[in-house]
């Protein structure tokens, strides 16, 4: 018994050193989503290319999609765009943009520079829906289901790895339920 | 040696150093004040990883702080506050995590690292204190030997 005791120490460093091990490599300015699993915030917001048309949550509904947070004031969003349109020219992705704390012409200068490869783009200048969102840095890409619910959320570049190890199945797997 | 008491009073006249931020909002009364500045440093800025949001200047910290005052002008609780931030942003918003079945182990770990540390350091004492007791007194004979041992060592060496 007391010799046993005598491993205290090492057992209690060993249990210290896993624990701690555990937690390298994790990047600590990914939070989780307080949203995953709940529906999209309200909102009733201007479509980016047409001020008289207003877009709320119908916009998610009868299809899984991505909806792309970004801002011409963003430059991470300037590195994802090339693969934002890969996807939705090549692969059929439909991506819903929201225009995060933007100037109309700012932003369809940046459209017409790398294209657009949204269905349709909310325009948020005051960031309100970013805020319900809980959006604190754009860029950032939601999977949204066919019902309007957020499945899951990347904060940072879209791009080939991210799209593949990550957000692809989640976006399969919703598309196989509904 | 003499500066040692102007240095201490230096020591106490440091204050704080503090980011100011740029908006200022009117409070009817310095209750109120003090209520929004409490809760804006409780809240944590969720971009800039450790600063609240009373000393962050991220845009985000900004819409943060206006949400807190315009729902403190409307009149909502504290609690009502910090919740529908938390809705939006996760846990990690608060520095003060709510005491619930996940984090009762990190609210009880003082208490119970204190108590531990306790309990060990009492146990050490009284065994020590039990095999002290233990040690059996020298037997008469005993004494009487180390008597002639010291009394022997008083004298010089006859040899």
């Amino acid at each position: 018994m007391k010799r046993l005791l005598l491993f205290l120490p090492l057992v209690i460093s060993v249990g210290i050193g896993v624990f701690l091990f555990s937690g390298l490599g994790k990047d600590p300015s990914k939070l989780e989503s307080a949203l995953i699993g709940k529906p999209v915030p309200e909102f009733a917001l201007q479509d980016l290319h047409d001020p008289e048309h207003i877009l709320d949550n119908s916009v998610f509904k009868g299809q899984v999609s991505l909806l792309n947070v970004w801002a011409e004031w963003c430059p991470a969003c300037w590195d994802e765009h090339g693969y934002l349109m890969h996807l939705a020219r090549d692969k059929g992705i439909p991506i819903i943009g929201l225009n995060y704390k933007d100037q109309r012409e700012t932003a369809f200068g940046f459209l017409g520079r790398l294209g657009d490869p949204y269905q349709a783009i909310i325009f948020d200048p005051r960031g309100s829906l970013g805020f319900d969102l809980g959006v604190y840095g754009a860029p950032e890409t939601y999977v949204i289901d066919a019902e309007g619910m957020v499945l899951y959320r990347h904060v940072g570049v879209v791009n080939e790895r991210v799209w593949q190890e990550i957000l692809q199945p989640v976006f399969n797997q919703a598309k196989g339920n509904s | 040696m003499r500066f040692y008491p102007l240095l201490l009073a230096m020591l106490f006249l440091v204050s704080p150093v503090q980011a100011e931020v740029t908006e200022v909002y009117d409070f009817d009364t310095l209750a109120e004040e003090q209520r929004y500045r409490n809760l804006i440093a409780e809240l944590r800025c969720p971009k800039c990883q450790n600063q609240n949001i009373a000393d962050s200047n991220a845009p985000i910290s900004k819409d943060m702080r206006e949400v807190v005052y315009r729902m403190m002008q409307d009149g909502s609780s504290n609690d009502e506050i910090v919740g529908s931030l938390v809705d939006r942003f996760g846990e990690f918003v608060q520095y003060k995590p709510p005491v619930d079945k996940r984090t009762i182990l990190l609210w009880a770990f003082p208490g119970i690292a204190v108590v531990g540390g306790f309990l060990i350091v009492a146990g050490v004492v009284m065994r020590s204190r039990k095999q002290d007791t233990k040690e059996p007194a020298l037997s008469p004979e005993e004494k009487a030997r180390v008597k002639a041992m010291l009394a022997d060592k008083d004298q010089p060496s006859k040899r």
